[in-house]
């Protein structure tokens, strides 16, 4: 649905697995596979957001490149040979999963992510037991080219505390790959707030306001396009978080209902995430090209005035 | 733009700090806001330099100070402070004013290094304690030829570096106390590099005016024949410049080996305008000093190659990115483009030759991956360094979204000779592939450690002879530093050449040539190069994120004996580790960082050198 | 729009307020509230003394240009200037880049619309679109920005009093006949009324019966407490609703609804004439149901049997009747493509992204009837500053609350504060006004109580304030129902207000005043 300006886009012909694909010039090997129905793992990837490529998972075997290719990023070329399943692909993919297993909790990653840990033989056990967590604070404290220097007892993780600083979202970022997602979203690929970004660096690398200050003192402005590209469930809303922790996070009941927001002229998509008659979430498609799956606040937050009721009803 | 800033507010020294730099405020600017429009936000590129302004005065960055530097810059505070806490030199937190950094690296660390930072422990307390005076372990400071090594940093005064290093020259050169004792802050040509004081200059190209020119005089270079190959440049015109480079069959000096009249070319003739230089002088491989040698020694052949390069090119503005640990280089190749401007050799119209070119100096903060091209442009454009995906090179899309040419230093000095010579003269010395000479940085077990020229072909084993052999039983070399690979003392007669260290998996990276012997801690010196990589990972891909602290827990286990399983499975873990850094990191430095250790392993240097 | 400055692309904000967009703004005009038409024919006057207009486009697709060029030839920069206050190089640099842009659009909110002369300040900018031909190419045009989800959609259906679903006029005898026919009535021929007129005719007590759906006019109608007056007079007075508003307090019946956006389907159109699909995602509660099925029970009560239509069946009769604009829009199409722009007259016709593309076609007959300028002046707002009241009050909204709260009063945002007059602090030194101190605000209609608050985006002499939050402060107690002759709007946005100190006995009093019937 975006608008044709009329530009025919030349096809680039390649050969991915052995398979001749053509697809349109500009597109990524990433497009290709899909094209061809050939599953790629990806994490950062998402389709409205620009290619950060950092995750490696899609990575895949390009003949002629003395490393792997990040296929989410990578143009089409006329001529290329491309493997999405030889062994340096294999295991680069499954390093990647296990490394990121061994540090992060990926337990609220999707479906996708734990056949993915299947397929590939992820063992994030092999690094030994995970450290103790970190107390509040401490990893954003961290400073540039200083650590502690490991003996090697307990592989190091980013688990801490969840911030829980406002009524609309937290932040577990015990949760967070470093996907640079939730920081494109507030920037320049969506929002243009930049109330956080990526600081410190290294596997001290962290998401964070300026100072780590807390939301309500930061430049957020709740829209939650964060939450809305976050793959792991490092940044959800209040009332997801809520039901988990109570144990009533139910999604064999959800259904997700498309429907238009009521606030202002805009039109932007929503996807209505219900369980049992109540809002969960809310999110919008990444393919309409009125939003490209973003919203603002009130589309996010704002359904709650059809879910308070008078008491007794 | 619109953002949000803290409360808090800068104090006179920090706000005159960031003025200093940007100038004072407008007559209508309002405090409140940020400047708004594309022209405001135009001025990212200096976020560096302002967070050295106010670091260079408070001695570290406080809210008030970060909030008034995003106002004049129209920066996202959230994003300024991500890329304050990417360099190690900045502090975000109350810091003393006065800091020591202690070299504890790889050379410097078995050479006296490790023995100060334990006596300033004792003396000064834990690293990074006290609120006047503190001291920090860091990595390689570049001084390897004179270990051990310091650099001290004092708020509102000038950096100093001190080489050879004792604990009480640092803690004297910290506190400011002792009777006016100034530090060995200063150049030592003849100790770096030796061959100048052997009467064998005539054999040295690239050092030749080491330890011959004044550093501080232009006219001294010029008595040397300085600015001879920029007027033949202009002579010839930039096709031609092009042409002599292209025959001179100059590879890149900074460790990717590319030619460099092929980069020279693409970019003269990329449509695109402007097109932007860079001297890439953000040497901070461990055990590599050769660019520091030569800038603080002879700062305006750089200018005057770097200018031959603008000129060819079709540059008109060039940046000098030079790492933040080198301090008298910064401060006479400061001193030499501002005398080079007042000489009109640079500006805009050099020469009177009717074009202009000029240099903008920066400074890096201690962030060894801004030495990978592209993290160096994300750097020098005010953001985080982190590299960047290529394609697109920087050829057609570099500094700003431009066709940027990027050298590196030593690099850029071939230039010279290849205008003054031609092409094809240079191209006589050396291979038939790499041609020229090459600068060697001997350090670690060596016994006259310095920087070396000798022409291409050389073999390992000459080039320990000039230096004096090594010391003790040699047990390896490490090559090319850090990001190197041990080799066999089987290998010593490879010769140095980009193709012979092919031949032998190695690579010459840029240009160290490390002897360890057998009294060398191998287990802690892995562990040291390990805790660099881990360190100097800006983050980005998670093979290098994650993958450099699995394999400095790895080695920890193995040095302790507390593996996994067994060594065999740990070795399997970091093949493993390896493999996915070298096959799928963002850059060279996750390609490189499992490099050595791997080579260590394949050599068996981990079980033999294992204390019994 | 940010992506398109991120693209490079130049803004020029136009606001009594240091905005958000403001601030991202390569030009900042803070002009006096009311002045946009001044603002407008000086930057008319100038493209055109500078020959930056487009004279090709103008010969071929405009007309009334001399009249037009006769009209703004007063409006000098330095008149301007005088009367809007901004800077003559301003409005000058605004004239010169919106002229020479390759691609340029003017696009506006309640600022320009909520006046007593709005219409005139609409037809200020098309001129200025016309005199450029910054219109119908991709890229370019004139772009109000809706402030809700189915403004547009509901003028559309034919809720504007001299509109027939689909655009039609309803003077227009052959059109109407049309509709008689499909709907088997008769249509009054001449326009009702529209809210405005709804409430003088209230007063004048022709008007006695008023059957309001989804609409909170006792808080959101300018000068309220008039407004809640002839509410509580009405012999009878339905609301039909889906929150229990300040208006259904009043009401004889009150009709729950269902939320129709996630409780019931149909249809919405946005700005950008986007016809867009609502789904059911929850059941309504208690006895809330939607708006159609409520109306058609009410229509059988009343003798017509309509039945009890599907919101399909409903969509597919009008798209019988507006055969321009919606007939090739099936449900399924919306479906299918996310939504249509209209006008998309036939099931095969792709919708229509860009309107007035005719006007650069070379063949006269597809081009159609020429746009006219219309020529308008300035006329300052109607509610003066005088002496007793010297200080301009503009409302507006902030993002995270919508009109008068009762949506958005639901959900806890964290970028909510207490509601507050925003004034800057030099005025609240004159006034001797702390920042947080409760102020009494008064205007020719009324007064509330409000704390202050010190705010760097509001200039001396211009104050701020949301219509969000009734219950804290009663804005609308104070605007000005003065209405627009063309648009039936009232300016809201410019209200001539005092600022006095709360003596300690009236610091007791709620803020809340004047309510209908005190």
């Amino acid at each position: 649905m975006t608008v044709d300006l009329g530009t025919i886009r030349r096809l680039v012909e390649l050969t991915v697995d052995g398979e001749q694909v053509r697809v349109p010039e500009g597109s990524t090997i990433l497009d290709a596979c899909r094209a061809q129905d050939i599953e790629t793992p990806t994490l950062c990837y998402a389709p409205n957001l620009t290619p950060v490529n950092a995750c490696r998972v899609c990575v895949v075997e390009l003949e002629g490149a003395r490393t792997l290719v990040p296929s989410c990023a990578r143009p089409v070329e006329d001529g290329m040979v491309v493997h999405t399943d030889s062994e340096r692909v294999r295991h680069s993919r499954k390093m990647v999963l296990e490394l990121l297993d061994s540090s992060v909790d990926l337990s609220q990653s999707g479906e996708d992510v734990d056949r993915w840990k299947d397929q590939y033989g992820v063992d994030a056990g092999r690094y030994g037991p995970p450290a103790a967590p970190a107390a509040a604070g401490e990893r954003d404290a961290r400073h540039a080219g200083h650590h502690e220097i490991p003996d090697g007892s307990t592989a190091a993780t980013v688990a801490q505390p969840v911030k829980e600083d406002n009524d609309l979202y937290v932040r577990d970022y015990g949760r967070c790959i470093m996907c640079y997602k939730c920081v494109e979203a507030c920037g320049t690929d969506a929002q243009n707030t930049f109330a956080i970004a990526v600081a410190g660096r290294g596997f001290d690398t962290r998401i964070t306001t300026e100072f780590a200050v807390e939301l309500p003192d930061s430049a957020c402005v709740y829209c939650g396009n964060c939450i809305g590209v976050c793959p792991t469930g490092a940044l959800k809303s209040v009332s997801e978080h809520e039901l988990r922790e109570a144990g009533q996070w139910d999604p064999d009941d959800e259904t997700v209902t498309t429907t238009i927001c009521s606030f202002c002229g805009v039109g932007c998509n929503l996807e209505l995430h219900v369980q049992h008659n109540q809002i969960v979430n809310v999110t919008s498609p990444t393919d309409h090209s009125v939003t490209h799956g973003h919203l603002c606040i009130k589309g996010r937050f704002g359904f709650q005035h059809v879910q308070n009721l008078p008491e007794g009803s | 733009m619109d953002l949000k800033f803290l409360e808090a507010v800068p104090t006179q020294g920090e706000q005159a700090a960031v003025d200093g730099l940007v100038g004072a405020p407008g007559e209508g600017d309002d405090p409140r806001f940020a400047a708004g429009g594309q022209h405001a936000r135009d001025l990212r590129h200096l976020l560096l330099p302002a967070l050295h302004a106010v670091s260079d005065t408070a001695g570290w960055i406080s809210q008030g100070a970060l909030n008034y530097i995003c106002q004049r810059l129209s920066v996202p505070p959230a994003e300024a402070y991500g890329v304050a806490t990417f360099y190690a030199m900045f502090s975000l937190s109350p810091r003393a004013p006065r800091v020591a950094h202690v070299c504890d690296d790889i050379v410097c660390a078995r050479l006296g290094g490790s023995d100060i930072a334990d006596e300033l422990a004792a003396t000064l307390g834990p690293a990074g304690s006290g609120q006047v005076v503190t001291w920090l372990r860091s990595p390689c400071l570049g001084l390897c030829e004179r270990a051990p090594a310091a650099m001290v940093q004092l708020a509102g005064d000038t950096d100093q570096a001190i080489a050879p290093a004792t604990a009480d020259g640092v803690r004297t050169a910290v506190a400011g106390t002792g009777n006016g004792h100034v530090p060995a802050g200063g150049s030592q040509p003849s100790v770096s590099a030796p061959q100048t004081r052997r009467g064998d200059g005539q054999r040295l190209r690239l050092l030749r005016r080491i330890g011959v020119v004044d550093p501080d005089s232009l006219d001294s270079y010029r008595s040397v024949g300085g600015y001879a190959g920029l007027r033949r440049a202009i002579a010839v015109g930039p096709g031609r410049v092009i042409q002599e480079v292209s025959d001179s069959k100059l590879m890149g000096r900074g460790g990717a080996a590319f030619p460099t009249g092929v980069k020279w070319d693409a970019v003269a003739k990329a449509p695109v305008r402007p097109h932007y230089l860079i001297c890439n002088a953000d040497e901070s491989e461990p055990g590599t000093f050769k660019d520091r040698v030569l800038m603080e020694d002879d700062p305006f052949a750089l200018i005057e190659a770097m200018t031959i390069a603008g000129y060819a090119t079709g540059c008109e503005q060039g940046y000098l990115y030079i790492r933040g640990e080198y301090p008298l280089a910064t401060r006479r190749l400061q001193a030499a483009i501002e005398q080079a401007r007042h000489r009109s050799l640079l500006g805009s119209d050099v020469m009177g030759a009717g074009f202009g070119f000029d240099i903008e100096l920066r400074r890096g903060a201690g962030a060894y991956i801004c030495g990978e091209e592209t993290a160096l442009m994300n750097s020098l454009e005010g953001y985080r360094g982190e590299p960047r995906n290529k394609p697109p090179f920087p050829t057609v899309s570099g500094l700003f979204g431009k066709p940027t040419v990027i050298n590196n230093v030593e690099t850029l000095f071939n230039v010279l000779d290849i205008l003054t010579e031609g092409g094809p003269a240079f191209a006589q010395t050396g291979t038939e592939r790499s041609t020229g000479t090459k600068l060697f940085c001997l350090c670690g077990a060596v016994a006259e450690p310095g920087l070396y020229e000798v022409p291409f072909g050389a073999t390992l084993r000459e080039l320990l002879e000039l230096a004096g052999g090594s010391t003790g039983s040699l047990r390896a070399i490490l090559l090319g530093g850090a990001a190197g690979s041990f080799v066999d003392p089987e290998a010593l007669d490879v010769a140095l050449t980009f193709e012979g260290m092919r031949e032998i998996g190695a690579s010459l990276g840029s240009g160290v040539i490390m002897p360890v012997d057998d009294g060398t801690d191998m287990p802690g010196m892995l562990r040291r190069i390990a805790a660099f990589f881990r360190d100097e990972s800006c983050g980005q891909c998670v093979p290098c994120r994650v993958g450099t602290v699995r394999q400095e827990e790895s080695l920890a286990r193995l040095a302790n004996g507390t593996e996994i399983g067994s060594r065999a499975r740990e070795f399997a873990l970091l093949d493993d580790l390896t493999r996915v850094m070298r096959d799928s990191s963002i850059c060279g430095l996750g390609h490189t960082a499992p490099a050595a250790v791997q080579s260590a392993i394949s050599l068996n240097l981990l079980e033999r050198g294992d204390p019994e | 729009m940010l992506a398109g400055i991120r693209h490079g692309a130049k803004l020029y904000t136009v606001d009594p307020r240091r905005t958000s967009s403001a601030q991202w703004a390569d030009g900042w005009l803070g002009l006096d509230v009311g002045t946009d038409v001044a603002l407008a024919n000086a930057v008319g006057r100038e493209i055109i003394t500078t020959g930056l207009h487009n004279r090709a486009f103008i010969d071929r697709a405009t007309t009334g240009f001399a009249d037009y060029a006769a009209t703004v030839e007063p409006y000098t920069l330095e008149w301007a200037e005088r009367i809007t206050q901004v800077p003559a190089g301003m409005i000058r640099e605004l004239a010169h880049r919106y002229a020479t842009a390759d691609r340029a659009q003017l696009c506006w909110t309640l600022g320009i619309t909520e006046h007593h002369n709005a219409a005139d300040c609409v037809f200020a900018l098309i001129n200025l679109a016309l005199l450029t031909g910054h219109v119908g190419r991709y890229g370019s045009g004139v772009c109000p920005l809706r402030g809700q989800n189915n403004v547009q959609g509901g003028g559309d259906m034919g809720a504007i009093p001299a509109k027939l679903p689909g655009g039609y006029d309803l003077e227009d005898d052959t059109e109407r006949a049309r509709f008689e026919t499909a709907w088997g009535a008769r249509i009054p021929p001449k326009p009702g009324r529209h809210l405005s007129q709804m409430f003088e005719a209230m007063e004048t007590g022709q008007m006695r019966t008023l059957y309001c759906i989804g609409e909170n006019p006792a808080e959101s109608e300018a000068d309220a407490a008039h407004a809640r007056a002839m509410l509580s007079g009405l012999d009878h007075l339905v609301v039909q609703d889906i929150f229990r508003t300040a208006t259904a307090e009043l009401a004889d019946v009150v009709l729950p609804a269902a939320a129709d956006w996630c409780e019931y389907d149909g249809t919405v159109t946005s700005s950008e004439r986007r016809v867009q699909r609502l789904r059911k995602a929850l059941d309504p509660p208690g006895q809330a149901r939607p708006d159609t099925h409520i109306i058609c029970d009410l229509a059988t009560r009343l003798g017509h049997a309509w039945g009890r239509p599907s919101a399909e069946q409903v969509w597919d009769e009008l798209r019988s009747v507006s055969l321009k604009w919606h007939a090739g829009m099936s449900y399924q199409r919306l479906d299918e493509l996310g939504g249509l722009q209209w006008p998309c007259p036939a099931e095969d016709h792709p919708g229509s992204t860009l309107l007035h593309e005719r006007l650069w076609d070379t063949d006269p007959v597809r081009r159609g009837t020429p746009a006219p300028f219309t020529p308008v002046e300035h006329v300052p707002p109607v509610d003066e500053l005088t002496e007793q009241f010297p200080i301009r009050l503009t409302t507006g909204r902030v993002l995270d609350s919508y009109n008068s709260g009762v949506q958005t009063g639901g959900y806890a945002s964290p970028l909510r504060r207490r509601e507050a007059l925003c004034i800057d602090a030099r005025d609240g030194a004159r006034l001797g006004i702390a920042d947080g101190e409760r102020v009494l605000i008064t205007s020719r209609r009324g007064s509330v109580e409000a704390p202050v608050r010190y705010d760097p985006t509001v200039r001396p002499g211009l104050a701020f304030i949301t219509p969000h939050f009734t219950e804290q402060v009663d804005t609308n107690l104070l605007t000005n129902d003065a209405w627009d002759p063309k648009s039936g709007t009232a300016e809201f946005k410019a209200t001539a207000i005092r600022i006095d100190k709360v003596r300690a006995e009236q610091a007791s009093r709620a803020g809340r005043l004047a309510v209908a019937g005190e």
